[in-house]
């Protein structure tokens, strides 16, 4: 969208967009601190599990003839149900093994993922239909997307159910609990194995609603969540790996600074992928526990 | 037929042999102590029976062997265990702590009412139940942990070393509270302890653990009239 040339509003545009792509980084960084919290593990596949089930929504959408708003939530429960079966099946052999045992499994569902995608659906480019109007509604001069506003709903939406699935349900209550304490949590009935599948389940749910917000803005092939998954672990690592406030609070964040890195710096949109990584090394460096993380207190 | 049935139960931590055969009775509605130095086996017998650690010989609850069973199903059958260290979920605030004991449970309107049996035992919980539990005090944690077991309503109660590391005053204090949880609701307490003097005036049987093997066992007072427990337990 070609500006008027008034600075502030262009940056206060920038703002606006950066916020909306934030949601949908958040939501990811969000899948990640699900399963880094249950765990210990960075999901490296989380992208790739993502970009499947927006291929099965796209499936559903051109091959079924669903309409979007069917397949919006029925990809949702289908990624909840594949979630938990990688859970059982991939990482349940290697239960209570080392981080670095984990992280290589993640990474082979990562190379599994993507293949198996390439294989069924090509790496040609596909366009994924949008639910959202392309057209752009103005706010006192600053032009926001339907889309951007859609996509940015959507994520606070998804973001607010888990919410308040983990604080308000027992269910929820209980996934924490194993996370943090798995002993005692078995000792008061909890089958702890099951909420680390249920973790990943819903942490294959919100990685599946983030995928299908970005593919018609970004398009669909086998690789069009990796950089989106860059910028979600610089996210949730900004914002505290341990922490959800702190996924959606450095999605957000992250969104604004690459919006303004894209738009300010000399051929900024390629400088986009490197400030990622700036940010999560300089996080790792000068405060590791992120901006709302607590330094973690375990008990060894 | 006892409540739970220890027979020949052995255990081992990789090739260390914590457990050499350890039988022992707990019958319905006692209070059962089980006395003994650091690393005689207590704690690992309290785990063994929960299915925390993997043992053979038989174990039995309500005339059922539950030999093998994960600590997930041995709570499901009505056993709450409050490890050493107390488990405290020390992020979750102290409410959520007894919901977690409560996990099991379907029976709404008993769950209600033991939160209320729980708030009389420990009254402080009432205006500190949104507390972040890291922030009680260890005798307040030992409390919520013995709290949190109750709300799992259990047939059989094991603690494990509930005075460890607390003043003499609170460890009085919870000793009366464990008393009275037998007394008025029947039930069942398997009581580990270091410390025999307290032990053996709440409990009406003991068992003595040395390097995993019962050396003595018998009526609480028989065991403070002992004299080699007089010696090595009570400090005489």
């Amino acid at each position: 969208m070609e500006l008027v040339g008034n600075p502030g509003i262009d940056f206060l545009q920038q703002v606006v967009s950066g916020i909306a792509s934030g949601g949908v980084y958040a939501s990811v960084a969000l899948a990640l601190v699900l399963i880094y919290r249950a765990m210990d593990v960075a999901n490296f596949a989380q992208g790739e599990m993502a970009m499947f089930s927006t291929f099965i929504a796209y499936t559903l959408i051109t091959s079924f003839h669903l309409s979007f708003f069917i397949v919006f939530p029925l990809t949702i429960a289908i990624s909840f149900a594949g979630g938990v079966l990688i859970e059982r099946v991939m990482i349940r052999p290697f239960e209570g093994k080392s981080v670095i045992t984990l992280v290589i499994v993640t990474l082979a569902l990562f190379d599994l993922t993507n293949g198996m995608a390439g294989l069924i659906w090509s790496y040609i480019l596909k366009s994924f239909p949008s639910p959202f109007s392309a057209s752009p509604v103005s706010f006192g001069g600053i032009f926001i997307g339907i889309q951007d506003l859609g996509v940015l709903a959507v994520c606070l939406v998804i973001l607010a159910i888990v919410y308040v699935f983990f604080t308000f349900t027992k269910l929820g209550l209980a996934m924490r609990a194993a996370a943090l304490y798995p002993e005692s949590s078995k000792l008061v009935g909890v089958r702890v194995s099951w909420m680390l599948a249920l973790g990943w389940g819903l942490a294959s749910a919100v990685g599946a609603s983030a995928g299908m917000m970005v593919a018609p803005i970004t398009f669909l092939d086998p690789y069009f969540m990796q950089p989106i998954l860059l910028f979600a672990f610089a996210a949730a690592v900004l914002g505290g790996i341990e922490s959800p406030l702190g996924a959606v609070v450095g999605g957000l964040t992250v969104g604004v600074l690459l919006a303004l890195v894209g738009t300010y710096l000399p051929s900024g949109q390629n400088l986009r992928l490197p400030f990622a990584l700036v940010i999560i090394v300089a996080v790792l460096l000068i405060r590791p526990a992120g901006l709302i993380g607590r330094a973690a207190v375990r008990r060894v | 037929m006892a409540l739970l049935e220890l027979d020949d139960v052995r255990a081992s931590y990789g090739a260390i042999r914590a457990l050499h055969g350890v039988s022992l009775k707990v019958e319905q509605g006692s209070i059962v102590a089980i006395l003994g130095a650091n690393g005689a086996g207590k704690t690992t017998t309290l785990r063994a029976i929960t299915g925390m650690i993997k043992s053979t010989g038989g174990i039995t609850f309500e005339g059922r062997s539950i030999s093998g069973r994960s600590p997930e199903d041995v709570a499901r059958l009505g056993m709450a265990h409050v490890p050493s260290g107390r488990g405290t979920m020390t992020q979750l605030t102290v409410w959520e702590n007894l919901q977690m004991g409560a996990y099991v449970r379907r029976d709404r309107a008993q769950v209600k009412a033991d939160y209320e049996r729980c708030m009389n035992y420990f009254p402080w919980i009432r205006e500190r139940r949104d507390q972040v539990a890291a922030t009680l005090s260890g005798g307040e944690q030992q409390m919520l942990a013995i709290a949190r077991a109750l709300m799992l309503a259990p047939k059989l109660l094991l603690l494990d070393e509930p005075s460890l590391g607390l003043a003499p005053i609170i460890v009085r204090e919870i000793f009366g509270i464990i008393g009275a949880i037998n007394r008025e609701n029947g039930t069942t307490i398997l009581v580990v302890e270091q410390n025999a003097n307290i032990a053996l005036r709440a409990a009406q049987t003991a068992y003595v653990l040395e390097v995993g093997r019962v050396t003595l066992s018998g009526s609480s007072a028989e065991l403070a009239r002992n004299e080699s427990i007089r010696k090595s337990y009570l400090g005489d």
